[in-house]
């Protein structure tokens, strides 16, 4: 009876314990949200000042650039993930892989090989279980992107994409990262980085929709191939960022959840305990009584 | 006097912000002044100090390493990968 509510006390003990690491992870993810949304405001003037000037070389004047043409047939694309370093966000990076593995499927019945790059330790480690090939990885830092990284990875998938197919080059190039809609709903999302589908940003201003008739300095040529690298680089910043307050998000509903469990399950330990404790003074209660009656009779 | 209104942007964050008089800065085909009425264009940004007169405060400088910059209707937009703003510059709008 007594080794009851011992079992009981330590459970009670261990939930409690893991209750406050959530609590102190949730409010380590909220504090951390708001930077990284930030983040994601910050890098927007630049991306749609980039994004205006790219439309506008590109609508405008009738060049064949390589980034810009569609090549006649797509034997390899290159799939980048973007998934988070550590756990305890909930269905985060499970959700992500879920996605790229079914784009993966989809290139695969095309008739496309799939050259995969990683951002993350758990996309890695998922690759890695499974015995899958990846072509490169970049961990560290999921949850506060550096611009440098993009920029890495923007120069790796722009050298596959110039590379031919013999020597391992790669005819188009998709991203899988979470989109952040808001602090209750982010979506993975699959975004074609090349061959370029130039997309006007959705908050463009009505007195933004026509263009003007750039001069160029140098010529067109040189001007794109200026602009496009950095195109590249600001949109996998741009969803690096993204992922990053995603995951830090779904860390805080996630640490949220496992501490109203941790609350529900010390309620009921506890009353466990109780009745434990109750039940064995009734039985000794009893037995006194059982004793002293023994003794009477 | 119509004036230039004049942004500057950098990878990660916002730089500046404002209406100016003058901006001079250096594409790769060498420098280049940007009055207020300039015909669109578009060009590659030598890294180098670029110049801002305001239409209030002081000239200043913004020291930037290469990127692009565009001019459209009195409306000019550095998009600079790095950009250092120089200590006397005065504030912006935003």
């Amino acid at each position: 009876m007594g080794a009851q509510i011992r079992v009981y006390r330590q459970k009670i003990a261990s939930t409690t314990s893991m209750g406050k690491i959530f609590k102190a992870m949730e409010l380590i993810a909220t504090s951390r949200i708001g930077k990284a949304r930030a983040r994601v405001s910050a890098s927007l003037p630049y991306a749609n000042a980039i994004t205006r000037a790219v439309t506008a070389v590109a609508s405008q004047s009738e060049i064949d650039h390589p980034l810009t043409t569609e090549p006649e047939s797509i034997r390899r694309a290159a799939v980048l993930v973007m998934t988070s370093d550590r756990g305890l966000a909930g269905s985060y990076s499970a959700s992500v892989l879920k996605q790229a593995e079914h784009l993966v499927e989809l290139l695969r019945e095309e008739g496309k090989d799939v050259k995969t790059y990683l951002v993350g330790r758990k996309a890695q480690a998922y690759f890695e279980f499974r015995g899958r090939d990846y072509a490169k990885v970049w961990t560290g830092g999921t949850d506060a992107p550096e611009f440098e990284t993009a920029r890495e990875l923007g120069q790796v998938l722009l050298k596959d994409f110039a590379d031919d197919f013999e020597v391992g080059g790669v005819d188009e190039i998709h991203v899988v990262y979470t989109q952040f809609k808001s602090m209750v709903v982010q979506e993975p999302t699959v975004i074609r980085l090349l061959p370029l589908e130039v997309v006007e940003q959705e908050e463009e201003t009505p007195a933004d929709e026509l263009l003007p008739l750039y001069e160029y300095e140098p010529e067109p040529e040189q001007v794109l191939d200026a602009l496009l690298p950095r195109y590249i680089e600001s949109r996998i910043f741009n969803a690096m960022l993204q992922a990053a307050a995603s995951e830090l998000a779904a860390r805080q509903r996630a640490m949220k959840t496992a501490g109203d469990n941790a609350n529900e399950l010390i309620k009921k330990y506890t009353r466990l305990r109780n009745n434990a404790r109750q039940a064995e003074v009734t039985q000794e209660l009893s037995e006194i009584v059982a004793g002293a009656d023994a003794l009477n009779g | 006097m119509a004036e230039l209104q004049v942004e500057i942007v950098a990878a990660d964050h916002f730089v500046w912000s404002g209406a100016a008089k003058l901006v001079k800065g250096r594409s790769s085909e060498g420098e280049i002044g940007i009055l207020p009425g300039h015909s669109p264009m578009l060009a590659v940004l030598a890294a180098g100090d670029m110049e801002i007169d305001p239409v209030s405060g002081s000239r200043f400088t913004v020291q930037v390493d290469g990127g692009f910059f565009s001019v459209d209707a009195n409306r000019v937009v550095i998009v600079a990968d790095n950009a250092v703003m120089a200590e006397s510059a005065p504030a912006g709008t935003r």
